[in-house]
């Protein structure tokens, strides 16, 4: 029982990783390939099945002048928009989440669970609903084009996941904590700066991820509130693929673009394994 | 100087979390607050240590209006029930926490966290993290913590009941000792329990409360002699007192058809219907008895609880033994009638075999 139950396990680990790893795989040969190789069959192994050559990378720090593609610049907006939205996000979604969770609001009708609930209300929505009042909004504020327009509207995208996530895990930090860290001498800040926060690191961690992974993978937003001034990556590499696809380029565009997130994924899965509330309390 | 409460109300929703609590404890001694749960016993400590604002009421300490100054300028140290520490300190710098938010100096920083860890028994435990440690060594560190801070006042709130019976034990001698050797002349002692036998033991003053009302304050000893009500009674016996609706007639108990000669104690009772609470402990199995049917046998450790009816009446008494019964099964038991109290109808106490009297 023990040993079919290892083989099932590890067999279906093993699929799902080929399910996972095959379109890498296949990016991988592609940026190496030029347009003889690619168009040539299916072909996987390099010196054997084709020739690999450098030139899909090339081109993508090529300036267009020289026939490049230039993709440096759109990478840096995007890591700095993702980056500075997500941060931003995080620090402003952290602390109205502390609130939410140990504070009593009551406007009227309206108590914290309604005004989480506003939070959350703001990803039901199809983008697409918010596309058009985004455009006037920042057009309004002549943010249009911008990356200061940009990171706005990441910020309102993303910091409702930071609220989301943050909120459910100080709800799980127990009250007690607090109440300590305020009979030991501390004011509220500090407690929630000394205490709450440093047993708070995995929960930041998770938030942090998803506000980067959905900032730096939007395509929708980026392409509607930009035009020639700002570009950032997922608009640059759909925009690679012109009257004869450069599969190469593509590809090698591509992995560039999923790096960032990689890295991203191997420091999370270190932080979530670590499990750092049990023994708070008992 | 005294800490002083005069007339603290609570009330966030429909019921009273507190209702006109008053007190006034002295420096040096140890205060035990007797009550069942949700009677507002953490209620109370919390509204000390200033973690709660109560909506009426005052309360002064050293002079000053303590409600107006926050929790963390109060100078109060509280243990919870719930084994709460940092957990991503390690255990010194759990104990050291609260002076270094008042920037005692290292050395002696280090020398007064190793005394304190000492005084509860974790020496050595400094760089263990606070997830290796059992359940009783987590209270002990927040032991600790409370102690290093040489607070006026220390509040305990149920430290005991998340431990497991023989560790309790072992913890409340140690809480003795340390009450009775660390406790200064300045210092005020609060611990609330819902254990009459842990509030016996520990000997304080003990102030039992029921649904946020202080019901009698007075010696451990007084409060388990003469409780002022029924519900006194109740809360300080475990288990709770058993409460028999007789009617006192011409020098004889009557209930449920049985008839028992009226005690010396009670001699003196006008003829009248009363309750009358008599002990599980002061009820034994007799051959020469009355006929109770079981209806409920539990084993509680070395004893056998017996629940027991007759007609309406139902009563609980304790056996020292394990013993086997069967629901329905007839036995005969007897009243150790010279332990028998009697509180008149509306609950108050008439007599007891102490002589205490509030009617």
């Amino acid at each position: 029982m023990g040993k079919l139950y290892k083989f099932l396990k590890y067999s279906f680990i093993t699929i799902w990783t080929v399910f996972v790893v095959a379109p890498f795989l296949w990016a991988l040969t592609t940026s190496f390939k030029d347009f003889n190789s690619v168009n040539g069959g299916a072909t996987y192994i390099p010196w054997v099945d084709f020739e690999p050559k450098l030139e899909g990378w090339k081109v993508l720090i090529k300036s267009p002048a020289n026939g490049g593609v230039d993709i440096i610049e759109p990478y840096f907006n995007s890591l700095f928009v993702t980056c500075t939205a997500s941060l931003i996000s995080i620090v402003l979604g952290t602390l109205s989440a502390y609130a939410l969770s140990r504070f009593t609001f009551k406007a009227g009708f309206v108590k914290n669970n309604d005004i989480t609930f506003f939070f959350i209300s703001q990803r039901i929505m199809p983008p697409i609903v918010l596309s058009i009042p985004f455009f006037l909004f920042l057009g309004a504020i002549d943010l249009l084009d911008s990356l200061i327009g940009l990171i706005v509207v990441y910020i309102v995208l993303l910091m409702p996941i930071a609220v989301w996530i943050m909120v459910d895990f100080f709800n799980k930090v127990p009250r007690e904590i607090d109440e300590t860290a305020l009979i030991d001498g501390c004011n509220p800040y500090q407690a929630f700066f000394k205490v709450v926060l440093p047993n708070s690191i995995p929960g930041l961690i998770v938030a942090g991820m998803f506000c980067i992974i959905f900032g730096w993978i939007d395509f929708f937003f980026a392409f509607i509130l930009t035009f020639t001034e700002v570009q950032l990556l997922p608009v640059k590499i759909v925009a690679l693929n012109s009257s004869i696809t450069p599969w190469w380029s593509l590809s090698a565009s591509a992995l560039v673009s999923v790096a960032p997130l990689i890295v991203v994924a191997f420091i999370v899965e270190r932080y979530l394994s670590k499990g750092n509330l049990s023994g708070a309390i008992k | 100087m005294n800490l002083v409460a005069d007339k603290l109300s609570y009330k966030p929703d429909e019921q009273f979390h507190l209702n006109e609590v008053s007190f006034n404890f002295k420096k040096g001694s140890l205060y035990t607050i007797l009550g069942r749960t949700l009677s507002g016993k953490t209620t109370l400590l919390k509204t000390i240590a200033g973690l709660l604002t109560p909506d009426s009421g005052s309360i002064q300490f050293e002079d000053k209006d303590f409600l107006k100054i926050p929790v963390w300028e109060r100078n109060v140290a509280m243990v919870y029930q719930q084994f709460i520490n940092y957990p991503h300190l390690n255990v010194f710098e759990n104990v050291a926490f609260p002076l270094k938010q008042r920037k005692v100096e290292n050395q002696e920083m280090k020398d007064v966290v190793l005394k304190s860890l000492k005084s509860v028994g974790l020496e050595g435990y400094e760089n263990r993290k606070i997830q290796e440690l059992s359940g009783g060594q987590q209270q002990r560190v927040s032991l600790a913590r409370s102690l290093v801070k040489n607070a006026k006042i220390l509040l305990l709130d149920e430290p005991l009941v998340n431990l497991d019976y023989k560790l309790r034990e072992q913890l409340r001698e140690e809480f003795k000792s340390i009450f009775s050797q660390g406790l200064s002349e300045e210092s005020i002692v609060i611990f609330s329990t819902t254990d009459p036998k842990e509030a016996m033991e520990l000997n304080g003053e003990v102030i039992a409360i029921d649904e946020g009302k202080v019901l009698q304050v007075g010696p451990a000893k007084e409060i388990f002699e003469n409780p002022k009500t029924l519900k006194v009674a109740e809360i300080s016996n475990d288990p709770p007192m058993n409460i028999l609706k007789a009617n006192i007639d011409s020098n004889k108990i009557k209930f449920e058809g049985i008839e028992i000669e009226l005690p010396g104690h009670l001699s003196n009772l006008k003829d009248n219907n009363f309750n009358l609470g008599i002990r599980a402990s002061d009820i034994e199995l007799s051959e020469e008895g009355f006929e109770f049917e079981v209806e409920l046998a539990e084993i509680s450790g070395s004893e056998t609880l017996l629940h027991l009816i007759r007609g309406d009446t139902k009563i609980i008494t304790s056996i020292e033994e394990v013993m086997n019964f069967n629901i329905k099964d007839k036995i005969k038991i007897n009243f150790n009638i010279n332990k028998v109290y009697a509180f008149n109808e509306s609950g108050t106490l008439a007599s007891s075999p102490f002589g205490g009297s509030y009617v």
